[in-house]
């Protein structure tokens, strides 16, 4: 199949194209310099459209445990959307915590093609591969958690060389079908169990001895020397907590280098000041991001209204459990190997803390200079629903239209906040930077995220609109591996993503340590926890794509 | 696996049939036969050793190619106004082409224990609870307590695995652990300790089992209590259990939803619920809801994720609808607001309860019908006749299910498939 997109407007930041006119080429799913002659089986007058590769969200829940926990808590916020079977697309329903169908759907209507599950628990990565696959129209991955499983801290406290500790983080993602390793509240979901309710990165697990600063900084040599492309992602200590700007700084500080990515940063930004001690501690966090240039961000911008909080923080969800909108929370112990907690949630622009929480996460956009180095997220569910980007999308480009919005919240909060006082508007080349080159580059996906020959032809065509909400809401076209799937926000066919993932190499020892250690002590075999090709791939949906590894090599 | 005489050992098989995913059984097959070498149980057992009797379908009786009998199912489908899908059985792959189809025909799925499970999905969408699986109780819970509930009877091998282990991660010895059965007395000895300590047993009449759960909640809670005794149990004794629990450093409290068979059981499981809660203010401790023999909750996780809703989803108007109540394919049946009744089960051989609606079963070969269905159509088991994917009670670890014969039998998934395609 030949395709040719004629004419469009093309930003295509991994390439270095910003806003210029350009004809693209596709032949059976891959972007290609020119169809050599051929005649094009179908062509696309994009004339006066942009074009940019498909958009990737680098971390949000779509999968797993904790997402499908979060369906089941809240069916008075499904009953309040349903979405009626049409066309091609089943049945489901949305809002918070949408059904997988529906979850894929919305996305690709919005010009997405890829989504990461940021949160797989190893022992419930088959869970979160399963509800993935059955998310059409976007390819996934997954980041595997650990640093509050047993075996890790057990390794960790008996101060066991990193080769070995390198060996099992490797066994871990290659066991989970991962692409990425995650520490939420390091140490902290471990040490809840044993009735710590705090954590703060130099404070002792009273078990294993080990502090959070040891394990991130163990695990993120682990991802850098295994040459693991996507640095360690980091839902640091002391989520929520007024004052834990001091924690995330030391944070960044405490790495001492090495690549590292701290997620939904926002919740990690607050000062004590002022007479409510609760302050935004946006600027110092991003004045420390833009000298580090080690460190990327994702923001987990809060946005008004009802949602739900799912997150393997079980320690912080629990201790927030209070503040649960409709009162009811979920927070669970697992495996000996991770936890979760779901607490519905509801942002209110007329309270203080919300409102200064929404102040924050634009800030930080808003300061942080490299643009490369920050990622448009909401944590979806956490901040808000996935489908609120093209909303938060408006507030980085429209300075009147964030002004507006800023006048309509809590006017202490306002005040507070320097976020009336900066004029920067994000323009269609950073956009298309934060959510598709930047993040594509992030994880080490070389064939995605850009419009370069060669690249899977994963590419979203708007109309060049004034009210950006507007014109990221609905896309002209979304094309999918080639596949023309969304046609004026619509979905006019359904296909099935691949999975990504990377498969570092490791000494095959760890493994029989590691059999041991389920034989006696797990609740199920080695073998049966691995999980195989098969599984992902035997039913002809998905593909498994492998992104290589560049061990010792990486600066 | 083409071998039909010679007899073929499988190591380390996860059940699909047992709720909490033994994956430590040694199984042998020849021919068609399978034998359960090592680690069975009462459940185990049968699920893997039923025979498989037949091969082909039947319509009306009559044996039918598969093709006459997925067309014959779909004509029903067609015909039918409002066709309930109930039993569900089944693994991951069969759910998700039965929920397929019922889409696709306004159906409603239900399942034939939904009642068990919808106690505890009640309560967790209510108040929510916090909650634990099985390796953090095998490697952690100090004192369990068992709430009206005889855990052995549905789960032969629990406290073998998860309660009498040999070792811990954690220095703990768990000979020492001590289980309390509030409300109910176990039927055997698997709580009995290895060193022969029997579990304290505070029994009630089951009629009181909703007050008890009450008091304990109320005793979490810190308040005194006028009565002096709930349910024939004196409150000090009910105040020494919450005492007890609060001493100690991890707890665990279980119960089998299924067998709080009484009205309004979901509110006793929240306040159950409840209490663990409140100890949590100053311990550790988390519920364990037990249940999810086959399938039962394999069905349930796939249809929250497909649906947004756990069980007894109606997709008559187009989308999906959840109604505990409304939903369930007995009432729908008796009722006569369903007018046709397709029935899946992979795994269990239970059949689908008489009913005047044309009948569907895609079913385990070996199904034993009082009446015989319009259509049936024998199909394999997940995890004997095919792969495929189960979840364990705690609704975290799925377990993958392996092929271990091949005597020709279709998979339930390429039936609903068939049946979806030809509508």
């Amino acid at each position: 199949m030949l395709i040719k997109l004629t004419g469009g407007t093309v930003y295509d930041p991994a390439n270095g194209i910003d806003g210029q006119v350009r004809n693209l080429f596709i032949r059976d799913g891959r972007i290609v310099h020119s169809l050599n002659g051929a005649t094009p089986d179908q062509e696309y007058d994009l004339r006066g459209k942009v074009v940019m590769a498909g958009a990737i969200d680098m971390h949000t829940h779509i999968g797993g445990g904790k997402v499908t926990i979060a369906r089941n808590l809240l069916p008075e916020d499904h009953r309040a959307d349903p979405e009626p079977r049409r066309g091609l697309m089943r049945a489901g329903c949305g809002h918070a915590a949408p059904s997988t169908l529906t979850t894929g759907y919305r996305y690709a209507e919005m010009g997405y093609t890829a989504g990461f599950e940021p949160a797989v628990l190893p022992i419930n990565a088959r869970q979160a591969h399963m509800e993935m696959a059955d998310v059409p129209l976007l390819d996934v991955g997954g980041y595997v958690m650990l640093g509050s499983d047993d075996f890790f801290l057990r390794l960790l406290s008996a101060g066991s060389d990193q080769k070995l500790i390198n060996d099992y983080v490797a066994w871990t993602i290659r066991s989970a079908k991962a692409i990425g390793i995650k520490v939420v509240n390091p140490g902290g979901i471990s040490a809840f169990k044993f009735n710590q309710r705090m954590l703060d990165l130099d404070e002792k697990h009273v078990y294993y001895g080990v502090t959070p600063r040891q394990i991130l900084k163990s695990l993120a040599r682990a991802v850098h020397e295994l040459g693991v492309p996507h640095p360690l992602h980091v839902h640091g200590c002391n989520l929520g907590v007024p004052g834990n700007v001091e924690t995330t700084l030391n944070t960044i500080s405490g790495i001492e280098g090495l690549p590292m990515h701290l997620t939904h940063i926002q919740f990690h930004s607050y000062g004590v000041e002022g007479d409510r001690k609760f302050s935004s501690g946006a600027a110092r966090i991003a004045e420390a991001i833009n000298a580090n240039k080690n460190i990327t961000i994702d923001v987990g911008q809060i946005l008004f209204g009802q949602t739900v909080t799912a997150s393997g923080d079980s320690m912080r969800q629990h201790a927030n459990a209070g503040h649960a909108h409709p009162d009811k929370w979920v927070c669970m112990d697992i495996e000996c190997d991770a936890g979760c907690g779901v607490v519905p949630f509801k942002y209110r622009d007329k309270n203080f803390v919300n409102a200064l929480q929404w102040c924050i996460g634009l800030e930080t956009f808003l300061l942080i200079d490299d643009p490369w180095r920050v990622f448009l997220t909401t944590d979806h569910p956490n901040g808000a629903p996935f489908t609120t980007y093209p909303h938060l999308i408006r507030l980085l480009m429209d300075k009147s239209f964030r002004n507006d919005m800023l006048a309509t919240i809590n006017p202490e909060a306002a005040a507070l906040s320097t976020l009336g006082s900066i004029d920067r508007e994000y323009s269609l080349y950073e956009i298309a930077i934060m959510t598709r080159a930047g993040a594509a580059r992030l994880l080490g996906l070389t064939d995605r995220g850009h419009l370069g020959a060669g690249a899977a032809a994963d590419i979203t065509v708007y109309t060049d609109q004034a009210d950006k909400e507007k014109m990221f809401t609905r896309p002209d076209y979304v094309f999918k591996d080639g596949e023309l799937v969304v046609r004026n926000g619509e979905v006019v066919k359904v296909v099935w993503g691949n999975l990504h993932t990377v498969q570092p190499e490791f000494d095959n020892g760890i493994e029989a340590r590691l059999r041991d250690y389920f034989d006696r002590y797990h609740t199920m075999k080695l073998d049966n926890f691995v999980i195989n090709d098969w599984e992902i791939e035997g039913d002809g949906r998905s593909k498994i794509l492998v992104h290589p590894c560049h061990q010792g090599t990486r600066s | 696996m083409t071998d039909k005489t010679s007899a073929k050992v499988w190591e380390n098989v996860p059940s699909p049939f047992c709720g909490i995913a033994s994956d430590d059984l040694r199984i042998e097959v020849c021919g068609s036969s399978v034998r359960v070498l090592a680690n069975g149980d009462a459940v185990t057992v049968p699920g893997f050793e039923r025979p498989v009797t037949d091969t082909a379908p039947r319509i009306a009786g009559e044996p039918a190619s598969l093709e006459d009998a997925v067309r014959r199912a779909a004509e029903i489908l067609k015909e039918a106004r409002l066709p309930v899908f109930s039993g569900f059985g089944t693994d991951v792959n069969d759910t998700r082409a039965a929920l397929a189809l019922i889409d696709k025909v306004r159906g409603i799925f239900d399942q034939a224990r939904a009642a068990g499970g919808v106690r505890n999905l009640l309560a967790l969408a209510d108040s929510g609870w916090i909650a634990t699986t099985l390796a953090e109780v095998k490697n952690r819970v100090e004192v369990l307590l068992v709430f009206g509930s005889d855990v052995e009877a549905a789960f032969p091998r629990f406290f073998e695995r998860f309660v009498w282990n040999r070792e811990t991660l954690f220095g703990q010895d768990p000979a020492r652990r001590e289980v309390i059965c509030v409300g109910r007395a176990p039927s055997g000895d698997a709580a009995v300790s290895p060193d022969g300590r029997r579990p304290q047993v505070v029994e009630c009449d089951p009629r009181h089992l909703p007050e008890l759960a009450a008091a304990l909640s109320a005793l979490a809670r810190g308040a005194s209590l006028q009565a002096e005794t709930v349910g024939g149990i004196p409150v000090v004794v009910l105040r020494g259990i919450v005492e007890r629990l609060r001493r100690s450093s991890y707890s665990v409290v279980t119960w089998v939803a299924g067998q709080l068979d009484f009205a309004h059981a979901d509110l006793t499981v929240q306040q159950v619920c409840q209490m663990v809660a409140l100890l949590n203010k100053e311990t550790r401790a988390a519920v364990l809801p037990l249940g999810g023999q086959d399938g039962d909750r394999t069905a349930s996780q796939v249809c929250a994720w497909l649906t947004g809703y756990p069980t007894r989803v109606s997709f008559a108007r187009g989308f999906p609808e959840y109604d505990p109540y409304l939903n369930d394919a007995s009432r729908l049946l008796k009722d006569g607001e369903a007018d046709a009744l397709v029935w899946v089960s992979s795994l269990s051989p239970a059949p689908p309860p008489a009913a005047e609606v044309p009948t569907v079963v895609i079913g385990r070969s070996g199904m034993q019908f009082d009446e015989e269905p319009e259509v049936y159509i024998p199909v394999g088991v997940p995890g004997i006749d095919h792969a495929g994917h189960m979840y364990r009670c705690d609704n975290v670890v799925a377990m993958p299910l392996y092929a271990l014969r091949d005597c020709g039998l279709t998979t339930a998934a390429a039936v609903l498939a068939a049946i979806e395609q030809s509508l």
